[in-house]
C-alpha cells in the first residue's frame, strides 16, 4: 500500500509530507468557520519543525489533519506517497498506529495503567506478539531515560516523567513522524528544556518531529519555523539560531524538581 | 488487538469500579438466579405430579358408568346403562389388549377395631387390583379368587387405616367391624402416598367387590372397572376394544353417545403436565423480567462508562485503535459483566433451589437445560444491551473524544 522509502540515503531530501491548498471549514450552526484557508507545505524526512501562531490561527486544526485525526474539507495531504484524504476511518487508524506518534500537552496517559502498559498500547492494535511487545516497550522507555520506572503508574510520576512516557509511547511503533502538540505546556521551564532535549536527540537519530507551540523559547529548539495566522501560513523559514537543549540546561539554575523526582 | 488482551483490560476496567461493577452484576445475578430457581420449582412440581400419576399405574384405564362422570343426571337415566359384573367378565374375555381387570364397587362407613374407630372408604375390588395398581402387600396377603366367589368377609388395610386402628399391634388376622359387619384382616398394603389430587391413597380398605356389594353397599352394579392394557402403547387399542364391546353389550345405537366413560392415566398425566408447564412458564417469565431489568442496568452503566472514558477512547483512537477495537472493548466489558453475573446467578440459583427444597419440602430439579438457557440468556443480554453503548463509543470522532473534558 505504501512504498517503503526508509532505505533512501540520508543526505538526499526525501519528501515525507506534501500538503497542497489545504482548506478546512467547520460548520458551527449556520456559521462557517474557516480554520484553514489554503495551506501548502512540504516536510522532508528528518526535519524538526515548529508550528507557531496565536490561538485561532489554525495551527491546531492543521496539526489534527497532519495527525490523521481529522480530514480536510479541500486540498490534498500526501503522507509518504499515500493520499490520506481518500482513506476510510479504519485506514486512518492504521496510519495513526504505524506512521504517527502523538505527544499531547496533557500527556494523555491512561491512568491506573503502568508506564510500560501505556507504552505498549499502540502495539496492541497491531500484529506484534506479546513477547516482542514487552521488549519494544522497555526499549522505548529506556530511550527516554525511564528504564527504571517501567512499572510506575502515571500518578507516581512527575509531569516531565509522564511526558517522557508519552514520548516513549509515540516512539514504540517506529513512526515516520512524531507530532507534539504543546508538549511543554504543562511543564516548568527546566523540565521543558529536558523534554525538548529528548526531541532533539530523537531528531538527531533521523526521526521527523513536528511541534506545535506558542512559546518562542520552545520553538527555538526546532530547525524550521512555520508561523500560522488566520488560517494561512504567514512565514516559513529555517531557524538559523537553533538552540541545543543539552547546552541550555547547563545554564539553568537547579531547582527542587530534580530532587523530588529522584525521591519519587 | 487480541481477545485475551481485551478480556484482561475489560477485567481491569471493571475492577476499577468494584462496587459499581458488582451492583450492575447484581441485576443479572438476581435475574439468572431467579430463573434457575423458578424453573427448578416448576420442574420439581412437574416431576412429582408425574411420579404420583405413575403411582396409579401407567397403562391403566378406568371405566365408569354414565355418559359423563360429572353429569350425574345422565348416568342415572336408564337402569340398563350401568356397568355390571357381566360387563367386566366380557371385557376380560373378549378384549385382547386388556391384561388385568378388576371390577369395582364402593362403600363408606365407620370401622371399629377394639376401642378405636376410623372413618374411610371401602373399595370392593377383584384379585387383579393390586397388579393393576402395582401396589405390593406389606404384611399378610391379598384375598383370593375363592374369597371373591364366596363373598368372604375379608379385607386388606391401607397403611393409614392400619396405623390408626392398630397403632401398636399387627392387624393381620384381627377383626374389624365395618358398619357392624365383622371382617377378617388378611394383610396391610405398602405406603403409596398422595395421588395427583393430593388425596391420601393409603386411607383405604380393600375387600372383594362381591362382599362390598352384598354386605355393605347393596347396590348391585359396579361403580367402576379398572383395567390395565398389555403395554403402554396398547392403551388406545384397549380403550377402543372396551368401548366397542360395551356399546354392543349395552345396545347403544350408532348415533347415541356412550353410557360409560373411559379415562386413561396418560390423559390425566397430559393434563397435569400441561398445568405444571404453565406454572413453570409463568414463574420463569416473571423471573426473566428481572433478568431484563438487569440487562437495562448493564446498558445504563456502560453508557455512563463510555461517557466517563471518552478521553480514554480518544487516546486509544489517536494511537491507532480502529472503531471495531473500541466496539469490541466495550462489548466485551458488558459481556464480562453479564457472564460473571450469569455464573454467580447460576450458582446462587442452584443453591437457592436446594434451600427451597429442604425448607419448604418442595421438590426442585435443576436441569442442564435451565442452566444452559440462563447462561445463554445472560450472554445474549450482554451482547444486546452492551452493543448500543459500545457502538456509541466506537463511533466517536477521535478529536472530539480527545478534547472531551
Amino acid at each position: 500500500m505504501i512504498a517503503d522509502i526508509h532505505t533512501a540515503p540520508k543526505d538526499i531530501k526525501v519528501t515525507l509530507i506534501q500538503i497542497e491548498h489545504l482548506v478546512k471549514i467547520y460548520q458551527l450552526g449556520e456559521v462557517d468557520v474557516h480554520a484553514l484557508r489554503g495551506v501548502s507545505v512540504n516536510v522532508s524526512k528528518g526535519e524538526f519543525v515548529a508550528i507557531m501562531g496565536a490561538s485561532g490561527s489554525g495551527k491546531s486544526t492543521f496539526m489534527n489533519i497532519l495527525g490523521c485525526l481529522d480530514k480536510p474539507t479541500k486540498g490534498s495531504y500526501i503522507l509518504e506517497g499515500t493520499d490520506v484524504g481518500k482513506l476510510s476511518r479504519d485506514e486512518l487508524a492504521a496510519i495513526r498506529n504505524k506512521k504517527i506518534g502523538f505527544v499531547f500537552q496533557g500527556f494523555n496517559l491512561l491512568s491506573r495503567t503502568s508506564a510500560l502498559e501505556n507504552v505498549e498500547l499502540p502495539l496492541f492494535y497491531g500484529p506484534t506478539s506479546t513477547k516482542a511487545r514487552k521488549a519494544k516497550g522497555i526499549e522505548a522507555l529506556e530511550r527516554v531515560g525511564l528504564g527504571d520506572r517501567i512499572h510506575h503508574y502515571p500518578n507516581q510520576l512527575s509531569g516531565g516523567q509522564q511526558q517522557r512516557v508519552a514520548i516513549a509511547r509515540a516512539l514504540v511503533n517506529d513512526p515516520s513522524i512524531i507530532l507534539a502538540d504543546e508538549p511543554t505546556g504543562n511543564l516548568d521551564s527546566r523540565t521543558s528544556v529536558e523534554v525538548m532535549g529528548i526531541f532533539q536527540e530523537l531528531n538527531n537519530h533521523g526521526i521527523t518531529v513536528i511541534l506545535v507551540t506558542h512559546e518562542p523559547d520552545i520553538a527555538d529548539f526546532a530547525k524550521r519555523h512555520i508561523v500560522f495566522r488566520d488560517g494561512k501560513i504567514k512565514t516559513d523559514k529555517i531557524n538559523n539560531r537553533t538552540k541545543v537543549a543539552s547546552e541550555v540546561i547547563k545554564e539553568l539554575p537547579l531547582i527542587d524538581d530534580d530532587e523530588e523526582e529522584a525521591a519519587a | 488487538m487480541k481477545i485475551l488482551n481485551i478480556l484482561l483490560s475489560a477485567f481491569r476496567a471493571l475492577q476499577r469500579n468494584k462496587m459499581r461493577s458488582f451492583l450492575t452484576m447484581l441485576g443479572i445475578i438476581i435475574g439468572v438466579g431467579a430463573v434457575i430457581a423458578m424453573l427448578a420449582i416448576g420442574q420439581g412440581a412437574e416431576y412429582s405430579v408425574k411420579e404420583q400419576i405413575a403411582s396409579l399405574g401407567t397403562n391403566v384405564l378406568m371405566v365408569y358408568p354414565g355418559a359423563q362422570q360429572q353429569a350425574g343426571v345422565r348416568s342415572a337415566a336408564g337402569g340398563a346403562t350401568t356397568l355390571t359384573e357381566d360387563d367386566a367378565l366380557a371385557i376380560s374375555k373378549e378384549c385382547p389388549a386388556v391384561q388385568y381387570i378388576s371390577p369395582g364397587s364402593m362403600a363408606g362407613g365407620q370401622i371399629i377395631a377394639g376401642n378405636l374407630n376410623w372413618s374411610t372408604g371401602i373399595s370392593g375390588v377383584g384379585t387383579d387390583y393390586l397388579e393393576i395398581r402395582q401396589w405390593p402387600v406389606e404384611y399378610g396377603e391379598f384375598f383370593t379368587d375363592l374369597d371373591v366367589k364366596a363373598a368372604a368377609k375379608v379385607c386388606i388395610l391401607g397403611k393409614t387405616v392400619a396405623d390408626n386402628l392398630f397403632p401398636e399391634s399387627s392387624p393381620v388376622d384381627q377383626t374389624v367391624r365395618i358398619r357392624s359387619v365383622p371382617f377378617k384382616v388378611v394383610g396391610v398394603l405398602t405406603k403409596k402416598g398422595q395421588n395427583a389430587m393430593g388425596q391420601d391413597q393409603d386411607d383405604v380398605i380393600l375387600a372383594p367387590y362381591t362382599t362390598v356389594i352384598r354386605r355393605l353397599s347393596h347396590w348391585p352394579n359396579l361403580r367402576f372397572i379398572l383395567v390395565s392394557a398389555t403395554s403402554l402403547k396398547d392403551i388406545s387399542a384397549a380403550q377402543k376394544q372396551i368401548s366397542d364391546l360395551l356399546r354392543m353389550r349395552h345396545k347403544i345405537q350408532p348415533y347415541d353417545s356412550d353410557d360409560f366413560t373411559i379415562r386413561n392415566q396418560t390423559d390425566l398425566a397430559a393434563t397435569a403436565t400441561a398445568t405444571t408447564d404453565i406454572l413453570t412458564i409463568l414463574l420463569a417469565s416473571i423471573a426473566s423480567v428481572s433478568l431484563l431489568v438487569g440487562g437495562i442496568g448493564i446498558m445504563n452503566i456502560m453508557l455512563v462508562s463510555v461517557t466517563e472514558r471518552t478521553r480514554e477512547i480518544g487516546i486509544r483512537m489517536s494511537i491507532g485503535a480502529r472503531s471495531r477495537d473500541i466496539l469490541l472493548q466495550f462489548l466485551i466489558e458488558a459481556l464480562v459483566l453479564s457472564l460473571l453475573g450469569g455464573i454467580i446467578g447460576i450458582i446462587l440459583g442452584v443453591a437457592g433451589s436446594s434451600v427451597i427444597s429442604s425448607i419448604a419440602k418442595w421438590p426442585t430439579i435443576v436441569t442442564a437445560f435451565s442452566v444452559i438457557l440462563s447462561f445463554g440468556f445472560s450472554i445474549a443480554i450482554g451482547i444486546f444491551f452492551g452493543y448500543y453503548p459500545a457502538r456509541k463509543a466506537a463511533m466517536l470522532n477521535p478529536i472530539d473524544a480527545l478534547r472531551y473534558e
